[in-house]
């Protein structure tokens, strides 16, 4: 039994805020020790060359040098391992902390080196001297594939997915629909760059990195094996992190170099990243290019879909390894019945910044494709996008809906969803009639303006397990212990309103304790929309667990029966009302160190929200440029705990979202050489360029899969965005698939314009 | 992303000012006004100056006045004093309106109009305002003081007729009559970005029809600077669609356009027809 909800399900204001506000924070960069030394990383220049020789004779002899490592100095730590899966084909294609004896992107980490104090230490990198023999870069992911050095090729890996008799399905086609269509390089930019900072503490012998984010018990795990540590003598701190978006906290050769620094010189070594560093050094995301086709009968329905892809993952293999192309090729049949799919991804490399996953990985690049197919296909059929979805959804009643299809080590099924009644909710919330109406009678006065709809269906609470124990303190206060990590999103918070409820105690009086790895022995972490759903299942058990253990204490003590007791604001009272009551700090005194309790949840299936986004827009004829007017977003998450952190979620991805559809590119020249170095260079949309979205946050399909019917809504915001302002654009244009490439730059709709101009005079 | 070593000099005045320019100018000795360009620069290491002269509490450098000819702007005028109109007559609203044109609120409040147009990013809103205005500028070293004709100032990208050892103490922009009509308008991605094309036009009406037209153009090519095609196609016709229409094409027209690896020659073209037409729909709003 517990008590009726209080605080979950309501917008309760974040605990987490108040040290953020009074500029209290803790963020990598304020994290110091005494006489500590600062490290700077030696980059390579250069996007393709065989590293002939490294002088750093005279930066060691700059005053206030300690010491500059290369390889040689690193050659025996293993390079960096898989996290995600790893195929075993591309072990080969994993990055050393330090180039060995080739670079391979502008960025590469060459060498390192160690001074007293930041500036010294830059102007030692710029005199450390690279004798590095050029040769031609690979830059094109989708041609040929060809060597991209002595021992390996430009493609380590394919990717292979589908289910039923495809190539029947496509003889048996009323019609073919095939459309090329890609995604543009872009990332997670987070306002915070990546830092680490580590000591190494003899008297414990015990070995410390601070910085860390997302996965610090897993990174913990791997550093030390990486470095001749144990998790037992190693440990990782998570401090204010200020943004993650799935790039920061993966295990990256800075992170390694660090720790290794630390332990090799007994002294605290500081590494904090400047910004044209992340910008070619941290993972970039989504370059794709998909080869469609779509299999469809007379009215519209689809048959089957064939999909080939070429990933263009940069260099490397980081710890996603195969993540992104496997989601990409497993979440592409989205919201709608696909009898039959075929998915090829080539994984490729080129001389460019590796890759990793990017807030709705491989499904901000699948949902484009997929949604410019349905697209594509009502225009085909001559139904508007509207009608063409409705036929194609998966209906209510198929749920829970096997996909046959494999991804992160799971099997996909749909557990709930009703996608047809949040596309009605949302087309009315958007007044979707009269919005079409307005939109022709200004297009008939020459504005180009149009909207377009994008559905998708997204995955969360990954597996397998979360650990929560939950301790009540002397002074009554509760602290309940997790293996997440906290990237800004409200962890606290929301971890902080479930055990409320479920012990009966206020919100405020609960501190949640996340990426300390010294504090509980396992922990999964932040990604994949997994925290509130996993660790706050844990939270809820170990929570009921705890409830249980101190009614049956208190009845000791109270000389009651623990059944005729109650929890009620932290004070634990009898059901009758009468005679005497007892709070939890005088229970956790009478009883020191009994208090606690610790409940592990397992799940080997993810929980799959989902979501409609209407985005409308008026194209500049004269300039090629876009603007958003309007945007609405309906989306299911089965059981919002705190509806305002989840629009604020919803609201952050969409202009992540915004700027890989419009402004964000990491660009490269014909030599490799990154362009987009800088943020006069690398456009993040602002406050001017993201209009404000009417978010309609549902709860119509609770997960089956757990109790409060959680869903994960980090990544709905991010999602279909391309999809949405691609179709939009069309409207606008009144040229069905003329988008058919992401971001949508101002110079290439002015070009797409002319063309369309051209052609129509031409006929 | 920090600087390479350099020594900060404060002078209190002018006369200081110019002779440690005079002594530093020739070991890459640089004045440090707002900082907004200089400082990004410095810490990406693009620019290693040895040596700052640090301008900012130099006295008599925040003079901003009019004499009823022209407006005085001095070194340490910042581009944020033009947010309200400094003066009683057009031009002081011409520069509130193109200001807020200016990067973003902070770095209006620190980055100065002098240091602008010494710095001649091609796609300065002031290094246009200077060039359509044919402003004059002040240039003082410790060899004397000369004046510089705006059309004679700029040199190219980031290339102005300073020495190296001149202060650009002062510019001087002449006051617009006050029947004198403005209109501006710029082009780019991102509120608050450099222009990927801007214009900015002045002209009257004189019985009718149009007078002393001014059209600049900015951001498109090398230099900001006026067309005299398309003030050609101007003067002396009725302020309409098909003059506006005449002047955007001449200007396209005649543009020597930069291009850069995202936007070509074409695409240069078509903004600066785009910006010269709505700076003059702008004049008539
Ligand atoms: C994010 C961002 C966006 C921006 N957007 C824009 C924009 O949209 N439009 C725009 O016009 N500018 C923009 N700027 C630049 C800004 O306006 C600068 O303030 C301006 O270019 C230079 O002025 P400053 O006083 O800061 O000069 P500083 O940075 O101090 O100096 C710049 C250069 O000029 C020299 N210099 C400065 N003053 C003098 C002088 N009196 N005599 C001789 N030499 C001198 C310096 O030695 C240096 O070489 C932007 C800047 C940033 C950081």
């Amino acid at each position: 039994m517990t008590a009726p909800a209080k605080f979950v399900g309501r917008s309760v204001t974040r605990l987490e805020d108040r040290p953020l506000l009074l500029g209290q924070g803790r963020f990598a960069a304020d994290v110091s020790f005494p006489s500590h030394w600062h490290m700077r990383v030696v980059r390579s220049p250069i996007a393709h060359g065989k590293l002939r020789g490294i002088d750093a004779s005279a930066a060691l002899a700059l005053p206030g040098v300690h010491a500059v490592w290369t390889y040689k100095d690193v050659a025996h730590i293993p390079p960096i391992p898989f996290r995600l899966t790893g195929l075993k084909e591309l072990e080969p294609y994993r990055q050393t902390v330090l180039a060995k004896d080739y670079v391979r992107y502008v960025g590469e980490p060459v060498a390192v080196v160690f001074a007293a104090d930041q500036y010294v230490a830059e102007d030692a990198a710029e005199l450390v001297e690279l004798d590095i023999e050029h040769l031609a870069p690979v830059l094109d992911a989708s041609g040929d594939t060809g060597p991209f050095d002595d021992t390996h090729g430009t493609e380590p890996s394919v990717i292979r997915k589908g289910y039923g008799d495809v190539d029947a399905a496509f003889k048996a086609a009323h019609a073919i629909i095939a459309l090329t269509l890609s995604t543009g390089r872009h990332s997670g930019v987070p306002m915070e760059t990546r830092g680490a900072i580590a000591r190494y503490d003899a008297v414990r012998d015990i070995l410390e990195m601070h910085g860390a984010a997302k996965v610090p018990w897993w990174n913990r795990d791997h550093i030390a094996q990486m470095i001749g540590r144990t998790r037992d003598n190693m440990h990782l701190y998570e401090g204010h992190v200020g943004g993650g978006f799935g790039i920061r906290g993966e295990i990256y050769p800075e992170d390694v170099l660090v720790c290794a620094a630390a332990l090799a010189f007994k002294k605290p070594v500081k590494w904090i990243e400047d910004r044209r560093e992340h910008l070619i050094a941290a993972n970039h995301s989504r370059q794709q290019q998909h080869n469609v086709r779509a299999a469809i009968d007379a009215e519209g329905h689809i048959l089957a879909i064939d999909n080939e892809f070429f990933h263009d993952n940069g260099a490397y293999m980081r710890t996603h390894a195969a993540t992104v192309p496997d989601l990409a090729a497993a979440m592409l049949p989205g919201p709608y019945r696909v009898p039959a799919y075929r998915a090829i991804g080539h994984i490729r490399l080129t001389n460019k910044t590796p890759c990793g996953t990017y807030r709705a990985p491989g499904r901000y690049e699948s949902t484009f494709v997929r949604e410019r197919l349905m697209d594509a296909i009502a225009a085909h059929v001559g139904i508007d996008g509207i009608e063409i979805r409705r036929r194609n959804l998966i209906a209510k009643t198929e749920m829970p809906y096997d996909l046959h299809l494999d991804t992160l080590g799971t099997h996909i099924v749909y557990d709930s969803g009703d996608y047809a009644l949040l596309l009605d909710k949302t087309l009315a919330l958007a007044d979707w009639t009269t919005l079409q109406a307005e939109l022709k009678k200004r297009r008939a006065s020459g504005e180009k303006v149009g909207a377009g709809v994008a559905m998708f269906v997204e995955k969360s609470g990954l597996g397998p397990s979360d650990t929560v124990r939950v301790d009540v303190k002397s002074d009554g206060k509760i602290e309940v212990v997790t293996g997440v990590a906290s990237i800004g999103q409200g962890v606290e918070t929301a971890m902080a309103q479930i055990a409320a409820d479920t012990l009966g105690v206020d919100y405020t009086s609960i501190n949640v304790v996340h990426g300390q790895t010294d504090r509980i022995d396992t922990g999964s972490g932040a990604f994949a929309s997994r925290v509130t759903v996993m660790c706050g299942e844990a939270t809820r058990m170990a929570s009921v667990k705890l409830r249980d253990k101190a009614l049956r204490l208190a009845a000791e003590l109270m000389q009651a029966d623990a059944g005729a007791l109650d929890m009620i604001n932290g004070e634990i009272v009898r059901r009758s009302g009468t005679g005497a009551s007892m709070t939890l700090a005088e229970l956790a005194q009478a009883r020191p160190g009994e208090l606690t309790a610790e409940d592990t949840f397992l799940s080997s299936h993810m929980v799959y929200p989902y979501g409609v986004h209407i985005a409308m827009v008026k194209v500049d004829a004269d300039t090629g440029a876009v603007a958003v007017e309007r945007y609405v977003i309906g989306y299911d998450v089965g059981k919002a705990v705190n509806p305002r952190l989840v629009e604020s979620q919803i609201a952050g991805g969409l202009a992540q979202g915004l700027g890989g559809a419009l402004l964000e590119e990491f660009v490269y020249d014909d030599h490799g050489e990154p362009l987009s170095v800088t943020f006069a260079d690398y456009l993040m949309p602002t406050a001017r360029e993201v209009p404000a979205a009417s978010i309609l946050i549902t709860e119509d399909a609770p997960s089956p899969l757990n109790p409060m019917g959680l869903k994960g809504a980090g990544e709905g915001g991010a999602n279909p965005v391309g999809a949405a302002i691609a179709s939009a654009i069309d409207d606008a244009l009144q040229s069905p698939g003329a988008i058919s490439a992401l971001p949508v730059t101002p110079q290439r709709l002015k070009f797409l314009l002319k063309d369309i101009g051209s052609r129509s005079r031409g006929r | 992303m920090k600087p390479a070593p350099f020594v900060r000099h404060v002078p209190r005045t002018l006369q200081q000012a110019l002779a440690i320019l005079s002594q530093v100018a020739g070991q890459d000795g640089r004045i440090l006004a707002g900082g907004q360009s200089l400082v990004p620069i410095m810490a990406f290491r693009l620019a290693k100056p040895a040596h700052l002269v640090d301008i900012n509490e130099v006295a008599g450098l925040d003079r901003l006045a009019s004499d009823g000819k022209v407006l005085s702007i001095g070194a340490r005028v910042r581009h944020a004093a033009f947010h309200a109109p400094v003066a009683d007559n057009r031009l002081a609203a011409l520069l509130t309106y193109v200001a807020r044109h200016i990067a973003h609120y902070p770095i209006r409040m620190r980055g100065t109009f002098c240091g602008s147009l010494a710095h001649a990013d091609p796609a300065s809103e002031w290094c246009l305002t200077a060039a359509t205005l044919d402003a004059t500028m002040i240039a003082m070293s410790q060899r004397g003081t000369r004046e510089i004709a705006a059309k004679d100032f700029f040199e190219g990208i980031m290339a102005t007729a300073l020495a190296e050892d001149e202060l650009l103490a002062e510019v001087r922009l002449p006051l617009l009559a006050s029947d004198a009509k403005f209109g501006f308008y710029e082009f780019n991605r991102r509120a608050g970005d450099f222009a990927m094309a801007a214009a900015l036009v002045t002209y009257r009406i004189v019985g009718g029809k149009i007078a002393e037209a001014r059209v600049g153009v900015g951001g498109a090519e090398s230099a900001p600077r006026r067309i005299s095609e398309a003030e050609a196609a101007l003067n002396g016709r009725t302020p309409d669609d098909t003059a506006f229409h005449a002047a955007a094409e001449a200007a396209s027209d005649t543009v020597d356009p930069l291009e850069d690896h995202q936007t070509d020659a074409a695409y240069r073209r078509d903004l600066v027809r785009a910006v010269v037409r709505r700076a003059l729909e702008h004049s008539c709003a």
